[in-house]
């Protein structure tokens, strides 16, 4: 249930970031499911409410605010811009009856391209000063770190286009990584059909929408990968090294610029995290004590492909982030046809917010 | 009274007859075929509710029934978090059947969920839609592949003859019970190899929320049922 102080703690919220120069926008409750189905994939039907008329077909209870605030900015915005919301998202929630299926964010978009540490750095200032007075730990990431990593592996662009699709997914990305180092073996029918003369001569009609083609040009992805050597060892055990840092800001730019002694791809988002990293400094935020894990965000959602965070509160593990964010410029890459708006945000949870305050 | 749910057409309600007359307790349909009512001898104190299979589960959580007789694969697509609103009393031997994933046999590049993936993503960027499953599991499908990492698939709804949706061309590939096999064949279909999404049989499930009225009557039952 929302609560009336959880409310006005929204509305104060929002005000706050208008007063830092953010416009009010309110999105509609109801969004296009066709969107959402399309960028989220299948998955979105587990956390998001699907309804439908005859008319407009599918529609979902807004499970956010990201993606309706991306399209109101593409369609009439210029940048610079920054934009505040408060309102409900829902949520399914059927693992878990504690956790609310409905409950308010307000938040703070930021669409800038000309300095991604800034904003970077001002989005995480704005949403760490909303949340001081509560004592919880701040956890960083930054996604783009791993992609650098992934686009600079000396194998096929085939792999590495593969490995990229799955950087959301741990365990899929975990066991492709496998598979392209020669980790697990061939399954002997594999090698029996890539062998076979005619491997589409199967006893068998070709039904569906799927065509002979589409077969023949996989079979032939196969031959190629199978052709190809392995990835290296050495890479593997890189790209581990760098998904095992778990450490404050300062340690973890120190380890990460060790790796880049052997992984040099990944040299200009290093530098990236270390010109934010400066740039929260310079907004006085406590860098020394901020934690950098390198696996932050890959699970939650899609699409924050750089910096990422999330505020925790430490004595409650039962409660889900009070306020957390990142940069999602795949996102917009995705909604703008390829166009380039980079944009970064945070949401906070206004009713776990009054939550924590009532007990102190 | 204790309110006990039996599948009202069939093999299995005929199966279902036998087993509990196994135990002593004749279950008869009364009146016409087409008359859902039952009657219960052998045991006093238990009324018979004959209701289609796919809605035991959702009476057995509402608690309208306190004892109900259906497959494992409708209580866990029906209900989640079914443990907490559903107890599985004695599997009942019968109406064994596994939910598989099946696609075209002529994709012999195809064999296992690792290849799925990759014909999902490829299948997307050549038709500009996601690949589609039919299949009327829609949860434990979802779940089952949100596990194994595999995206860019799509899932329609098919509520029955799914094996002929890829003929058709409202899918192009299926997820379905099946127990010989002999229906995916003839449909040209393959069973994916990384073995079944579940293994489903007719189980006894009682209620965690019904109201028990006649506690001694319902141990006693159960003794018999367990026995």
């Amino acid at each position: 249930m929302i609560t009336s102080e959880a409310r006005d703690k929204a509305s104060q919220l929002r005000a706050r970031f208008e007063g830092l120069g953010a416009a009010v926008v309110s999105p509609p409750l109801l969004q296009s499911a066709e969107l959402l189905l399309d960028l989220y994939g299948e998955d979105i039907r587990a956390r998001a409410y699907v309804t439908s008329d005859a008319l407009r077909g599918e529609q979902m209870l807004r499970p956010d605010f990201t993606v309706p605030v991306v399209q109101m900015h593409m369609a009439t915005g210029a940048t610079p811009a920054r934009y505040t919301y408060a309102g409900e998202v829902f949520r399914r929630q059927e693992d878990d009856p504690d956790r609310a299926n409905e409950y308010l964010q307000v938040g703070y978009e930021l669409f800038e391209n000309t300095d991604p540490a800034a904003a970077d750095s001002e989005v995480f200032a704005v949403m760490s000063e909303c949340v001081a007075h509560l004592g919880l730990r701040a956890a960083t990431g930054d996604i783009g770190i791993l992609t650098a990593a992934v686009q600079g592996l000396d194998t096929t662009e085939a792999r590495r286009a593969a490995l990229m699709r799955h950087i959301w997914r741990p365990r899929r990305f975990r066991a492709l990584l496998d598979r392209y180092a020669g980790r697990v073996p061939t399954p002997p029918a594999r090698a029996t059909l890539l062998a076979a003369e005619d491997p589409l001569a199967e006893d068998a009609p070709m039904i569906g929408l799927r065509r002979p083609s589409e077969i023949a040009a996989r079979l032939d992805v196969l031959r190629a990968d199978a052709a190809a050597p392995p990835i290296s060892a050495t890479e593997v055990d890189l790209i581990e090294a760098l998904l095992d840092i778990k450490e404050t800001l300062p340690f973890a730019t120190t380890r990460l610029r060790d790796l880049v002694v052997d992984m040099p791809s990944i040299a200009s988002a290093v530098e990236g995290l270390a010109r934010r990293t400066d740039a929260m400094d310079a907004r006085g935020l406590e860098v020394d004590m901020l934690s950098y894990e390198a696996s932050f965000g890959r699970t939650s959602m899609e699409y924050y492909d750089g910096f990422v965070f999330g505020f925790y509160a430490p004595d409650r593990a039962d409660l889900p982030a009070v306020a957390s964010g990142g940069r999602y410029d795949a996102l917009t890459r995705r909604l703008g046809r390829g166009a380039k708006i980079p944009a970064v945000g945070g949401v906070l949870r206004p009713g776990l917010m009054v939550e924590l305050e009532a007990r102190t | 009274m204790i309110k006990l749910g039996v599948p009202s057409k069939g093999r299995l309600m005929e199966k279902t007859f036998e087993w509990f007359q196994a135990r002593g307790i004749t279950l008869t349909r009364s009146g016409s075929e087409r008359e859902y009512a039952g009657e219960v001898a052998g045991v006093s104190g238990v009324s018979l509710v004959l209701l289609s299979a796919g809605e035991v589960p959702r009476e057995l959580a509402a608690g309208r029934l306190h004892l109900g007789v259906t497959g494992t694969d409708l209580i866990l697509e029906k209900l989640p978090l079914y443990e907490q609103q559903v107890v599985p009393i004695q599997e009942m031997g019968f109406g064994e059947a596994d939910l598989i994933m099946a696609v075209p046999k002529a994709w012999v590049d195809v064999d296992n969920l690792d290849d799925l993936d990759a014909v999902t993503a490829a299948f997307r960027a050549h038709h500009g839609f996601r690949l589609r499953i039919a299949t009327k599991y829609h949860r434990l499908v979802r779940e089952y592949l949100r596990d194994a990492g595999v995206a860019d698939y799509a899932i329609v709804d098919s509520q029955g003859a799914t094996e002929g949706a890829v003929a058709n061309e409202t899918a192009e590939m299926i997820a379905d019970i099946t127990s010989t096999g002999e229906t995916l064949r003839a449909n040209h279909l393959k069973v994916l190899g990384d073995g079944p999404i579940l293994r489903s049989q007719a189980t006894l499930w009682r209620s965690r929320t019904a109201e028990i009225e006649d506690r001694t009557a319902m141990r006693e039952l159960l003794a018999r049922l367990e026995a």
